[in-house]
């Protein structure tokens, strides 16, 4: 091959793996840039039943019930204008409490309600969702700044 | 007296480093020569200063000197003495001062011990390596003093973030560090060789063993952070694609890619512009890195105490860093001659697709990782990118990585036949066909990713083997072994992967003292609940025996572990290791009628995963150990032919 031809094929090969990772990457982030939905966004944009969503609002004060089985939790998330019925199976963290904020990662069911996989509650002092910061609701969000490596 | 000392040296050290720039700045600038000579002394010397500055910030924490702030807010007495010595770096100031001395270290090293570098090239080299640390000197000096003082003095210390009271914590953080400062250290060579225009397999060679020992340490710290987060949160995930992962992540990707190019630099002189802009990529991920995690731009498990100056101040650095690199290469760039040539079917065409296959996945990480960021700041709206985007993206690139990963050490250098290619990978295609079949025949759970990862798993640790075939075992050199144990580690932690997001079953119940839970093979009784306490925390403690099949009755106990200092809880899961897997147990909270959650996962090889990283990291010791007792032995031939003639 002469030296030409190599370094156009190599100048090719590296702009097709380059695009290829591209178009990987804002197909997936297509699907994914919305990933988060406070219960507004859900309302508004509804998400498809199924599809892998995080969630992320305040637990309505008087809405969290243990089901018999001792491990399955109901509750509410609002943002303040709308509401979201969540079921969680799994050990809440250790500062989910009613009117705290927490993260949920997991899907809407057809009925509506949202099936949380994980649970992050805001006031855990070790981990602070991302995305609460700032949203203010209750007055009760103060941010924590005691964080260490 | 303590602190002022370390002050006093962290100054002198900051001062040596600039006169170290300044030598060598004047000294290539204007060729005076003279000036060579002293730039090594002042390297050394400012090592040993800004080492002994540290060590008297160790000798702070360990008496538990409370009159010094960062003692205060970080440590406390009653704390076990390895957490004291750990505390020293568990914080902004501590950690700072960290990285700048390992990295005055290092200069301190190149200058005793690098002798094959052209004498210009290595002047240079320390210049930079000096520039790059009065950054962090200023930064310390002036904004992050770790000895500053405290009045009045108070009786006690606030303590440690308790998630961080591990073991295993405490030393991956100085793990994760050496592996940064050694990309920078590379960063320093190719800013050396650009300027000295002496991009070429010697240079190659000098900056090799930096980009290897960087690369192993990254590897460590990665893999003891993939396990610390698997035990210590509780949730039985190994890797989330929180950023602050990410931020480890993507220095080793760029570093990986380094270390393969530089091979192709030092053994075939090719490649040399592409191997001087990884190090150029590497190092501003190193720093991208550091700037994620110390800014608290993210707020996660690893951000400090939010400072907008301190964030200013390394986005600043960044900036002047990152963006005098990248003008550095784009004016020099021009003045690397181009390399030895090859065809595409040869070594340095695999390596060639490793590194693009590398960089593609390395985009694929940096976008999702900042592209939240750059959203929120340019339109305030929050977004957050999760696991599926990761998984989605670099999975399918990551397949084919490892693919050639198997093929790679097969080829000749230079040129090679595809017809020969495939004579000589038919086994491990064989293999992996096979066990495709198998896998798809034999499991219903299976994701099309996991299936084809453990598939060419199988094959990939049939190939990593290959190279050592029908040769001479006691003549192959050490790093060749070097290369098919990391090789062969991939396919272990891949494995792990591929069994682990397939394979696990998890139970959750809630359980009386007295229930059995029963998990895949697993029996599982619940005994009691009782309160236990360790030096500084109290807990809950889960009493269980545990049996798998007919086996011997074993004793496990998670707790959950109340701070005193902190007011915190945590979980302490109890694992339990047997050589096909690992029994994973939480203890959740109880209820009014006395039930207790119990949440438990089994999963099988689970522990390949950082079985593998060690073994890959293995295979960069013994290469870097190969590689610097051949630069060694040669040495000492010259010198011997010298001494001859």
């Amino acid at each position: 091959m002469k030296a030409k031809h190599q370094r156009l094929t190599l100048a090719i090969l590296a702009l097709v793996a380059l695009v290829g990772a591209g178009l990987l990457a804002t197909f997936a982030l297509q699907d994914q840039a919305n990933y988060f939905y406070t219960p507004s966004d859900i309302v508004e944009k509804k998400p498809v039943a199924g599809k892998a969503i995080r969630l992320g609002g305040m637990v309505e004060e008087g809405s969290i019930r243990h089901e018999a089985d001792g491990v399955t939790v109901n509750f509410i998330v609002h943002d303040g204008t709308a509401q979201q019925p969540v079921i969680y199976t799994g050990i809440t963290p250790d500062l989910f409490v009613e009117g705290s904020g927490v993260v949920a990662d997991g899907k809407l069911t057809t009925d509506g309600t949202f099936m949380a996989e994980s649970l992050l509650a805001k006031h855990d002092e070790n981990y602070i969702p991302r995305e609460l910061e700032g949203i203010d609701m209750t007055g009760n969000m103060t941010k924590t700044d005691t964080l260490v490596e | 007296m303590i602190a002022e000392a370390g002050l006093i040296a962290l100054w002198l050290a900051a001062g040596l480093a600039l006169l170290q720039f300044a030598l060598g700045a004047v000294g290539v600038r204007f060729g005076r020569e003279d000036y060579y000579a002293a730039i090594r002394p002042v390297a050394v010397a400012q090592g040993a200063l800004v080492a002994i500055s540290f060590l008297l910030l160790i000798v702070l924490f360990l008496r538990s000197d409370m009159s010094v702030a960062l003692v205060v807010k970080n440590s406390a007495s009653v704390k076990p003495l390895l957490y004291k010595f750990a505390g020293t770096w568990g914080n902004h100031e501590g950690s700072m001062l960290l990285w700048v001395t390992v990295m005055g270290m290092a200069g301190a090293c190149i200058a005793l011990f690098e002798r094959s570098l052209k004498v210009k090239t290595l002047v240079t080299t320390l210049a930079a390596q000096a520039f790059i640390s009065l950054g962090f000197y200023a930064f310390l000096l002036v904004s992050s003093n770790p000895f500053e003082r405290m009045f009045p003095v108070p009786p006690d210390g606030q303590g440690l973030n308790p998630l961080l009271q591990d073991p295993g914590l405490a030393f991956h953080p100085p793990t994760l560090y050496f592996g940064y400062v050694g990309l920078s250290v590379a960063f320093s060579f190719a800013v050396g060789a650009m300027i000295t225009s002496d991009v070429g397999p010697a240079f190659a060679r000098a900056m090799r063993p930096w980009v290897l020992g960087a690369w192993i340490f990254l590897t460590l710290g990665i893999t003891a952070g993939s396990y610390w987060a698997y035990y210590e949160l509780g949730w039985g995930g190994w890797w989330f694609w929180d950023p602050v992962e990410n931020a480890s992540l993507m220095p080793w990707l760029a570093a990986t890619a380094l270390l393969h190019s530089v091979t192709v630099l030092a053994t075939r002189d090719g490649l040399r512009a592409w191997t001087v802009m990884l190090a150029v990529v590497a190092f501003s991920m190193s720093m991208i890195g550091t700037f994620l995690v110390r800014s608290g731009i993210l707020t996660s498990v690893h951000a400090f105490a939010v400072d907008p100056e301190r964030g200013s101040f390394i986005l600043a650095l960044l900036a002047i860093y990152i963006g005098g690199a990248m003008a550095l290469f784009a004016l020099r760039v021009g003045t690397v001659k181009e390399g030895t040539r090859f065809e595409l079917v040869s070594r340095e065409g695999a390596l060639v697709a490793n590194n693009l296959l590398l960089s593609a996945i390395l985009g694929i990480v940096f976008v999702g990782t900042l592209y939240p960021l750059v959203v929120e700041a340019l339109t305030n709206e929050k977004l957050s990118v999760g696991p599926p985007y990761f998984n989605l993206a670099s999975g399918p690139v990551a397949l084919i990585l490892v693919a050639i990963m198997a093929v790679g050490p097969l080829l000749r250098w230079r040129r090679d036949s595809a017809k020969t290619l495939l004579n000589r990978i038919s086994i491990p295609i064989v293999i992996t066909a096979g066990a495709l079949f198998l896998l798809v025949l034999l499991t219903t759970s299976m994701s099309v990713l996991s299936l084809l990862g453990m598939a060419l798993a199988a094959g990939i640790a049939v190939a990593s083997l290959a190279p050592l075939w029908k040769r001479n075992l006691r003549r192959t050199p050490l790093h060749t072994y070097g290369m098919v144990i990391a090789h062969f580690g991939i396919a272990v932690a891949l494995v792990g992967m591929a069994s682990e997001s397939s394979f696990t079953e998890e139970r959750l119940v809630a359980a009386k003292p007295g229930d059995e839970i029963t998990l895949n093979k697993w029996k599982l009784k619940f005994e009691a609940i009782e309160p236990v306490a360790g030096p500084n925390w109290t807990a809950l403690e889960a009493r269980m025996t545990v049996q798998y099949e007919n086996g011997n009755i074993t004793e496990i106990a998670p707790q959950n572990r109340m701070f005193a200092s902190a007011q915190t809880q945590t979980s302490e899961a109890a694992l339990l290791t047997r050589w096909n897997g690992q029994l994973y147990v939480v203890l959740g909270d109880g209820d009014a009628e006395g039930r207790w959650q119990i949440r438990t996962w089994w999963k099988p090889f689970v522990t390949l995963i950082w079985y593998g990283g060690i073994l890959v990291a293995l295979g960069g010791t013994l290469a870097l150990v190969g590689r610097l007792r051949r630069k060694y032995l040669q040495r000492k031939q010259k010198e011997y032919a010298e001494l001859v003639l």
